[in-house]
């Protein structure tokens, strides 16, 4: 099923009257009309839809969390700060059908009793800001949005922010501080941004892509897209798929996908650049573990693996991963595991907030450590040593990119731990421009 | 380049979309517009010296600190002079694995220079940033607004060749 990107090839898309001519913002005139905020919660509870972001929260019972205490505004923030490594899908939908979001927008701010709703869009996405801005003024003309929408008496402002350039502002309390002109420091859950959340005031943070999808559920019922997928993997997503394959881009699944089609097939993937061999997968965007080929494909039980929130977890961290953000990376045979990980390590020190001890202390030491494995000047000890780091700060931390820096190194030491040993006993070898470990890895 | 006799104040056009992108927010959370303001600096002044972010500070009504504090954590915001273009080129895995390093050596052979450095000619300044969100059309590089992706030799030759004339 094309739920999101049915149109997304039609010429003017990203335009109100080719949206509309296409069934755009009818949802929107059937929940204004004809629904009540409640019903609309249920449509989304009944899709069973799962957070599209990262961690796969149940978003019609994210929304029915919301407190309703009398008075007091009630914000919808979009997350739409997109920076997990290998994840490109929200900048594909935004720059393409805007008008998807808008509508999603303005259907998701009516079921939550929100009259001001902001789009959080990570700042260097300034083009994509200016493409938002003009679909919200396009609709804003067409009578969708502003002052008493439809004659029904809703009001519904929508507001594009940018982000200044942090990874650690995708995670929605630090969002809220940034929104609200701070640092992007992480707060402390509870209380949970329904209860306070922006100014202190109730808020749902979704993700772009969970928020496109409510058009399609209002237009077509809950129990249609739940009918998508397979067991709580409701309905179909978006995968963001780069690295060494033949065909890299975003690509729209049903949830349940067999993984050996979605890497292989021409429909998809197109499979491993030609010549090469698969050697490892992130299958959810940079955060989530690391795994050799087979391991992606099958589970520990021989079984076929599918693209699902289940299948892709199935073997726990000791044989499996997590669909996460759909960020989807291909390494091949000549793809340095431990240069790879010394690289995310890097990633998450820059990108720690600092508060934590164990995360501002524990990235910048893992980076340091990879960093002497990788250039040569590893000991044997460095290996355990990484892994203890990993355990140190996991769970440790008032937000997960702790989680998020750990996990990578500990599952590339679980899995790969030859090619990070090659790199200590043969620094020479190992440090030759273009070098790798050709030992036991596991090839496909 | 801003010179100490030079005021630092928004164009007509600017401060009016300035106090627009303040009107936004709700009453009393004017605060929430620094960012879109400071992004608004930064186009207009290339950098955040401190006048800048005193400025900023004083359209807000808010003690210079608080300017200090977010121009020092979002890494959009260029805390010293920079070129006429600043590269900022996506150095995170996906972009590695789609040839990025190589690309990445060319550029820095090319313009003569290393991260964080500005080219003699004050014409370009290069910098490395994380995952821009583009990795499947990678490697990519972001200059103001735009960005430039299936980055190849060729083409970062060509897009150096265009911004130098």
């Amino acid at each position: 099923m094309k739920i999101l990107t049915e149109h997304i090839n039609t010429p003017g898309i990203e335009t109100f009257d080719v949206y509309r001519k296409k069934g755009g913002y009818q949802a929107v005139e059937k929940v204004i009309k004809n629904m009540s905020s409640d019903e609309v919660i249920e449509e989304v509870k009944k899709s069973g839809v799962r957070g599209r972001g990262g961690a796969g929260f149940p978003m019609g019972m994210k929304w029915s969390f919301l407190a309703k205490p009398e008075g007091v505004p009630r914000y919808l923030v979009c997350n739409a700060d997109e920076s997990e490594p290998g994840t490109f899908k929200d900048h594909y939908l935004m720059k393409n059908i805007p008008h998807l979001l808008v509508e999603g927008m303005i259907i998701s701010s009516y079921a939550l009793g929100a009259n001001k709703g902001f789009i959080y869009v990570r700042g260097e996405l300034m083009y994509v800001i200016r493409i938002l801005e003009k679909a919200i003024e396009e609709a804003k003309a067409a009578g969708f949005l502003g002052k008493n929408i439809l004659g029904s008496g809703y009001d519904l402002e929508l507001i594009v922010h940018p982000g200044g350039g942090a990874y650690i502002c995708g995670e929605e309390t630090a969002l809220l501080e940034s929104l609200e002109g701070k640092r992007g420091n992480p707060r402390n859950k509870p209380p949970f941004p329904a209860v306070k959340g922006l100014y202190q005031c109730p808020t749902v943070v979704n993700n772009v892509e969970s928020i496109a999808t409510t058009s399609w559920i209002i237009n077509n019922g809950g129990e249609a897209y739940a009918g998508i997928g397979i067991g709580k993997s409701t309905g179909t997503k978006l995968i963001s798929a780069s690295g060494h394959i033949n065909k890299p881009g975003v690509y729209e699944i049903d949830l349940g996908l067999p993984c050996d089609e979605f890497l292989n097939s021409d429909e998809y993937c197109g499979g491993v650049r030609k010549g090469h061999q698969l050697k490892a997968v992130v299958a959810g965007g940079s955060s989530v573990p690391i795994v050799p080929g087979n391991m992606f494909l099958k589970t520990a039980n021989g079984e076929d693996r599918l693209m699902s929130y289940e299948s892709l977890s199935d073997g726990g961290f000791v044989s499996g991963t997590m669909l996460g953000s759909g960020g989807f990376i291909v390494f091949d045979e000549t793809a340095c595991i431990v240069r790879n990980t010394w690289n995310f390590a890097r990633f998450y020190e820059h990108e720690s907030c600092g508060q934590c001890s164990p995360c501002r202390e524990g990235t910048g030491w893992m980076q340091k450590v990879l960093s002497r494995i990788e250039h040569g000047k590893g000991s044997m000890h460095d290996i355990d040593l990484l892994v203890d780091i990993a355990k140190k700060i996991e769970g440790n931390t008032i937000c997960p990119l702790g989680d998020a820096a750990a996990w990578p190194v500990a599952s590339a030491i679980r899995h790969f731990r030859d090619e990070f040993e090659w790199h200590i006993k043969y620094p020479l070898e190992a440090t030759k421009p273009g070098a790798v470990y050709m030992g036991e890895s596991v090839l496909v | 380049m801003t010179t100490t006799t030079n005021k630092i104040i928004f164009t007509p056009e600017r401060l009016a979309k300035a106090n627009e992108m303040i009107a936004r927010y709700p009453e009393g959370k004017q605060k929430s517009a620094i960012m879109p303001i400071m992004h608004l600096a930064q186009e207009q002044f290339a950098w955040m010296s401190q006048e800048v972010m005193d400025y900023v500070a004083n359209l807000l009504d808010i003690a210079p600190i608080e300017v200090y504090e977010v121009a020092t954590f979002y890494t959009m915001f260029h805390l010293e002079p920079v070129g006429k273009h600043v590269i900022e080129y996506c150095r995170t895995g996906p972009c590695v694995l789609m040839g990025g390093e190589e690309v990445y050596a060319h550029l820095k052979q090319k313009l003569g220079v290393s991260k964080g450095q500005t080219t003699s000619d004050g014409l370009f300044t290069l910098k490395e940033v994380e995952c821009l969100a583009a990795c499947g059309w990678g490697p990519c590089f972001q200059i103001r607004e735009k960005y430039y992706m299936h980055l190849t030799n060729e083409k970062v030759d060509e897009i150096i060749g265009e911004l130098s004339k």
